[in-house]
């Protein structure tokens, strides 16, 4: 073990960190309309899940294909708050019961379900944002990991509450919206969350929680911990057999990984404004592992790239040609698995680094010659 | 399905078929008033920065051309692009050529909000011909009302909704429910209905509708049951169905569960022909008659505001203008006819007010009259849904439906109805 990789970042982690926040914070709030920027900071709450993932995946070794429920549950805690205050009297005076949410009224519920109440109060709602999913998340872990269900049969398992969450949710519509989802959300405390100041707003506190999460993930990938997760990736009974308790490990980057995607879906409510079952399933949430497969699931910082350019690439697809757009989505998929099995950040590792590092050589900056020595990276 | 290449404006072999078809249309029928762009100066009729030049102007279409909803939403684009070629024809609106920029919802409702704000905030289209969903116009509407957009919704829904920004083409709930209870009542002597539908906010508001009504009737509903959307296991309430015996099954079924709700319907021995018990269904068209099989759900009764077999005049013109443009073995549904009408309400609108502005083409809404529409004579209500006839279908085993009843006034939009919530 060399004593670099005990620093929270080497000089080639400090530059990407730095490329990266130029280009949040700096490129693309001056290069893009309200607009554009508004579905980009879409496009990075997704890069909190794909972030999560190389946690779980890509050190840990833990596949979850259902991302998508902590995902949502962090979103569905911020839309009940917000739907609750959209959900005035004045504003529901049409309603059979003023002041409840309109969907709850279509359902013929004369009053809002007892476990609505508490998120009246948006201090419990933020914490609901992040506790609801760890916690369900330390539930999943405890039984799953306890019992050393690991590998392909986890991630079945977990596709599976992917699955049952939908169908509950979209089961129960007179408590959550059902299929439509909880729409028309509008204030934040009286501040229009609507209005083109707010979306600006709203895209840099998005920029800086993602920042805060890279920089804990960076802490957890350099510190014993994630030596740890990649020790029990590659022989997990090596790690038991030294006295580690292995699942214990398992499920607190489980539950690191669900409380990302729980930050990542109350900021897509507030930016999108609107929350529906359609994040919570099994596509949705397989979708989020590509993310984090085309940046690169053993690179953090890939994962944020991963998420920005397949959804991109979505988008300018299905703009530029609506009735072939799918199969172009899928080439480029096909293409990153074929050609770069490591994606983006694998790409950068062999081809880029290696380049930067010799110009930056010749122009006199000492560089170690071989990036980082971490094993398996 | 797949789509024939159509430009924007008409030419090649697609202007034959407009022209044969829709050239009569507007001859005969539209009686044209050739107005003429220079008449109204592009600053004039745009004071809101929408996509208006001297010549043209520009809509968008926003319908599901991929995923699960495409097979059903595909129908609304053609005749949606239709309706727009036959207007160029007619020399457009206001002088000006409609162009189109079509975007795709995916089936995928957060999908529609970002296309949604995509036409209005970077297109500046005039107006949007769109959606198909429940979930999919509630997630543009915020998006509608912010950036005061026009959207024009196709589709026969649940109602409770009332929108400035939206015109709803298709019937609202009260519309297509109560005058098919009425009628199986009356002409049929149902005593006892058994309600049936997919679980979510469509055919539940229209059951809730449906029971009231058939309780005011002083007649009985002896169950109700809903299934998760895709649901293909009907063995048991069939079962439960054929327990408590009721004169009518009302069947709010939708997508691809109605392919096993018939199917197996007929397998378990329920012979729609005999009408014991009845079925009445409002969610299976034309075009889901399809994918069922005709054979499969040959004497059921649908009620809705349009079926491809209506004779008169405009309908054959249409029917016979949608298979020259996109192909023979097409066929119409309820929606694809009110999608059909978007385009031509708007254009009436806009010339109404004489502007493309938004806020002056809803003040122009109300109101206007559409005498050449397939269905008939429509007419667009205060509350921005419209008049309609509504008629009752009897499902022949071709797949198309013989009208057997239609109310003799146009019957009133009543998104919000007292007593019924």
């Amino acid at each position: 073990m060399s004593i670099a990789s005990h620093r929270l970042f080497s000089r080639n982690d400090l530059i990407g960190f730095a490329v990266l926040a130029a280009i949040i914070f700096i490129v693309l709030p001056l290069a893009l309309d309200t607009f554009r920027l508004n579905l980009f900071g879409k496009y990075l709450t997704y890069a909190f899940v794909a972030l999560g993932l190389v946690l779980c995946w890509g050190a840990g070794g833990i596949l979850s294909l259902g991302q998508g429920v902590f995902f949502g549950l962090g979103g569905y805690c911020m839309a009940m708050f917000l739907k609750l205050e959209a959900s005035s009297p004045e504003n529901t005076a049409i309603q059979s019961t003023p002041g409840i949410p309109d969907f709850m009224d279509w359902n013929q519920l004369s009053a809002l379900p007892w476990w609505w109440e508490p998120f009246h109060s948006l201090t419990f709602s933020i914490v609901a944002v992040v506790v609801v999913p760890v916690f369900f998340a330390f539930i999943i872990g405890v039984a799953m990991f306890r019992r050393r269900v690991g590998g392909v049969y986890f991630a079945i398992i977990t596709q599976a509450i992917a699955a049952i969450m939908t169908i509950l949710i979209i089961g129960q519509q007179g408590y959550t919206g059902g299929v439509n989802g909880i729409t028309d959300l509008r204030t934040l405390k009286g501040w229009d969350i609507r209005t083109d100041s707010a979306k600006e707003i709203l895209y840099f506190v998005n920029g800086i929680l993602l920042f805060a999460c890279l920089l804990a993930a960076q802490y957890i990938r350099k510190s014993k911990l994630g030596r740890i997760l990649i020790a029990m990736r590659d022989q997990e009974d090596r790690v038991r057999f030294s006295g580690y308790d292995v699942a214990d490990f398992k499920i607190f980057v489980f539950c690191v990984g669900a409380a990302f995607a729980a930050i990542g879906g109350a900021m897509f409510t507030l930016q999108v404004g609107f929350m529906s079952p359609s994040f919570v399933g099994i596509v949705p949430s397989i979708e989020m592992v590509i993310y984090c497969a085309v940046g690169g699931r053993l690179s953090i910082l890939g994962a944020v790239y991963g998420a920005l350019l397949v959804n991109w690439a979505k988008t300018t697809f299905s703009e530029s040609f609506p009735e072939l757009w799918l199969f172009g989505l899928g080439a480029l998929f096909i293409a990153v698995v074929m050609a770069f099995p490591n994606g983006l950040a694998g790409v950068y590792a062999e081809h880029v680094a290696p380049r930067i590092a010799r110009l930056l050589r010749r122009g006199g900056v000492d560089l170690p010659a071989t990036p980082d020595k971490t094993p398996a990276e | 399905m797949s789509e024939p290449k159509f430009p924007k404006t008409l030419a090649g072999p697609s202007r034959r078929a407009v022209l044969a078809g829709g050239a009569a249309l507007t001859a005969s029928l539209f009686a044209p008033k050739h107005l003429r762009a220079a008449d109204y100066p592009t600053a004039e009729v745009n004071t809101t920065g929408l996509a208006v030049t001297d010549d043209t102007v520009t809509i968008g279409i926003l319908h599901s051309i991929t995923g699960t909803m495409a097979i059903s939403e595909t129908g609304s684009v053609q005749a949606e692009k239709l309706a727009i070629a036959q207007i160029n024809e007619m020399g457009g609106i206001l002088g000006r050529k409609i162009e189109f920029i079509q975007e795709d919802g995916a089936s995928d409702w957060p999908t529609f909000a970002e296309k949604a704000k995509k036409l209005l905030v970077s297109d500046k289209v005039a107006s949007v011909m769109g959606c198909w969903t429940s979930a999919s116009r509630k997630a543009v509407l915020p998006v509608f009302e912010q950036y005061n957009g026009m959207l024009y919704y196709p589709t026969f829904y649940e109602g409770l909704e009332q929108s400035p920004n939206v015109i709803y083409t298709g019937q609202e709930a009260t519309q297509q429910i109560i005058a098919g209870i009425d009628w199986v009542a009356e002409t049929k002597g149902a005593k006892s209905f058994y309600l049936l539908g997919s679980d979510y906010i469509w055919p539940r508001t229209s059951n809730k509708i449906a029971r009231k009504h058939i309780e005011k009737l002083g007649l009985k509903v002896v169950g109700e049951d809903y299934y998760p959307l895709g649901h293909t296991q009907f063995n048991s309430v069939i079962n439960k169905i054929r327990l408590k015996k009721p004169d009518v099954i009302y069947a709010i079924i939708v997508g691809g569960s109605n392919v096993a709700f018939y199917k197996q319907l007929k397998a378990a021995g329920i012979d729609m022909t005999k009408e014991k018990p009845l079925l009445l269904t409002i969610s299976v068209t034309e075009d889901e008659i399809r994918g069922i099989g005709g054979e499969n759900i040959e004497g059921a009764y649908a009620c809705m505001k349009y079926f491809q077999s209506l004779t008169n005049e405009n309908n054959m013109e249409f029917v016979k203008a949608f298979k020259e443009m996109w192909g023979e073995d097409m066929v119409i549904g309820d929606v694809t006819q009110a999608a059909y009408l978007g385009p031509w309400l708007w254009k009436a609108a806009v010339e109404a007010a004489g502007s493309f502005d938004v806020d002056k083409v809803r003040e122009a809404s109300p109101g206007i009259e559409l005498t050449t529409a397939p269905e008939g004579y429509v007419k667009v209500h205060e509350n921005h849904h419209l008049w309609s006839k509504t008629r009752v279908g009897h499902a022949k085993v071709d797949g198309q439906y013989e009208v057997v009843y239609e109310t003799a006034d146009l019957v009133e939009p009543d998104p919000f109805p007292e007593g019924y919530q």
